[in-house]
């Protein structure tokens, strides 16, 4: 019997390979816009679980936001390194360096 | 009733259908030859719904449910976001035409970036949360990136939507942990699950991550990398906005979460905001020492004053949350003078923002000079001015919560602050004989620099009223 605990399981482990995604990767700027997207599905699978779990709708209407809002997320962002890809001609992560922190 | 929670949003509905509005005139009509105009229109919107909101009644109302919350705390945060993004707008025209960035889409994105932070002020749900604060992440990415010509402009965009999408998928991870433990998202069901100051493990995970996901967008201490970056590498005047308006929202939506949903848990909170509190006041005040930019500089700056203001939060207390928010008043008004001055200078024509350049400006335009010392002074936190009064009523929250050693903390962090503001004033006074800036001419900067300084010196007096409006905010966010 697939319990909640697996699917908590399941979205935990999607959310911190999205994480290092973000920190670990070091060649594309595109990796790191599908890590953000895998941190945001796996929230989801945490919501829809929850939801049924619950018997509460009020966590897959949840959903249904961030999947929007994470459509919007995703043009913006492929919009900005556009605009910089222009600009510097590279997107590569290393390259990201013009100013230092 | 649908009618009641309409009225109760209309401030935020006007706001939303005008920036709509002006969109769509704007593209079917001149594009950026409209933008001038658009601009000006939108600064008196934004001014117009501040004092309407401000002077709209009293008392707490709810709608949708219980999704959004019109209180005296979210009219008080309202009032300073919707004011505070009136005046950069009004402060960015000079700049922005002389660059060539006179572009419609400015002013319509700071108005959406607005309406998403009255709904974050105001969220009494996890959704509602979610919503504003990416409706103002999403509009900030933009305007971040707006010099689309320019490496430093983009790559500061750029920096800020990889970071921000980061912390926001932090925040949301939270908020489905504190959903599937609460079995709600409203945060008056949230708190009556945390009753007797039992939290379930997962619900304390919840409020870490939804803590570590807020602490990003206030660019508290160990979430703070991208703020230098992004205050350097983005136009001036998108930076003067980024250091007022989205920080008092963020700050609102912090407590609002804090008490609102986890007001029942403040033991367990209180110590990370502490450790956010301490970490960014030292990093603030540390790490600007080798900055000769003085964007960077007020980046770090602007850390660091979140770590005060943060102090206030981290009391638990009515009169610690009074504290953040006059801290958070005056922080606003010292930084919209601040860069009234750093969008005045230029060389050439140019913009520079190197502190070098203010080699002794004081022979140059003594005015400017006296109250550009002023307002870094009270940055500093030098008595008599008003930044001083907002400090010590955190450092005060402190102490009488029993959080001495964060008081003390506060006070040796200030002190080593204190010494860049303070070699700023150095340079304009007493530095080597240089290249002199040029004359600034723009009335409007002249006004706003010597308005914000004047208000640092004469509001010693009683801080025009501004503790009896935050202490009521206080009151009904703290029960």
């Amino acid at each position: 019997m697939i319990g909640i605990e697996h699917y908590l399981a399941v979205a935990a482990a999607l959310f911190v390979i999205g994480i290092f995604g973000i920190f670990l990767n070091r060649k594309n700027v595109i990796v790191i816009l599908m890590s953000v997207e895998l941190m945001l599905l796996a929230v989801n699978i945490n919501l829809v679980a929850f939801s049924a779990h619950l018997g509460d709708l009020v966590g897959q209407v949840f959903t249904m936001f961030v999947l929007t809002v994470a459509a919007a997320e995703a043009a913006i962002g492929l919009a900005i390194l556009v605009c910089f890809f222009r600009n510097r001609g590279t997107i590569a992560v290393e390259d990201v360096n013009v100013m230092k922190g | 009733m649908i009618s009641s929670d309409i009225s109760t949003v209309l401030p935020e509905i006007v706001l939303a259908v005008f920036a709509m509005g002006a969109l769509m005139f704007a593209v079917y009509t001149g594009k950026d030859k409209t933008a001038p105009m658009i601009l000006w229109l939108t600064a008196m919107v934004l001014a117009g719904i501040g004092i309407w909101v401000a002077i709209s009644g009293n008392g707490s109302r709810v709608a949708f449910g219980g999704a959004f919350v019109d209180d005296a705390f979210s009219r008080y945060a309202k009032v300073i976001i919707l004011l505070s993004a009136s005046a950069i707008l009004l402060m960015s025209q000079d700049y922005m035409t002389k660059r060539g960035l006179m572009l419609f889409e400015f002013p319509i994105l700071v108005a959406l970036a607005v309406v998403g932070m009255m709904m974050m002020v105001s969220a009494g749900d996890l959704m509602a949360l979610y919503m504003g604060l990416e409706l103002q992440s999403l509009s900030l990415y933009v305007v971040a990136a707006l010099r689309r010509d320019s490496v430093k402009s983009t790559e500061a965009g750029l920096k800020y939507f990889v970071l921000g999408a980061l912390s926001s998928g932090l925040l949301l991870y939270g908020a489905s942990l504190t959903y599937g433990f609460a079995g709600t998202t409203l945060f008056s069901g949230i708190i009556t699950t945390v009753e007797a100051g039992h939290v379930p493990l997962g619900m304390l995970f919840g409020l870490v991550f939804i803590a570590a996901g807020l602490a990003f967008k206030v660019s508290a201490a160990p979430f703070h990398m991208w703020t230098p970056d992004v205050y350097e590498g983005s136009p001036t005047p998108v930076t003067a906005f980024f250091a007022t308006a989205p920080k008092i929202a963020a700050m609102g939506l912090f407590a609002r979460v804090l008490y609102d949903a986890f007001g029942n848990a403040v033991a367990d909170w209180s110590q990370i905001l502490a450790f956010l509190s301490v970490a960014s006041m030292f990093l603030g005040a540390v790490a600007a020492i080798g900055q000769r930019n003085i964007k960077r500089l007020m980046a770090y700056s602007s850390i660091a004053h979140m770590g005060f203001a943060l102090m206030g939060l981290a009391s638990g207390t009515v009169f610690g949350v009074q504290a953040m928010l006059v801290y958070m008043a005056i922080y606003v008004t010292m930084n919209i003078g601040t860069f009234a001055f750093i969008l005045s200078m230029e060389k050439d024509g140019q913009p520079v923002t190197d502190i070098d350049s203010l080699n002794m400006y004081s022979k140059h335009d003594p005015l400017r000079a006296v109250a550009m010392m002023v307002l870094l002074f009270s940055l500093a936190g030098v008595p008599p001015l008003v930044g001083f009064f907002g400090k010590y009523y955190v450092l005060l929250a402190a102490v009488q919560a029993g959080m001495s050693w964060l008081a003390i903390a506060g006070v040796v962090a200030s002190v080593i602050g204190a010494f860049y503001y303070l070699r700023i004033v150095y340079f304009m006074y007493f530095g080597e004989e240089g290249d002199m800036l040029d004359k600034a001419k723009s009335p409007i900067l002249w006004g706003f620099l010597m308005a914000s300084a004047a208000i640092m010196v004469v509001g010693v007096v009683n801080l025009f009223g501004i503790e009896g409006f935050a202490a009521a905010a206080a009151e009904t966010l703290v029960r």
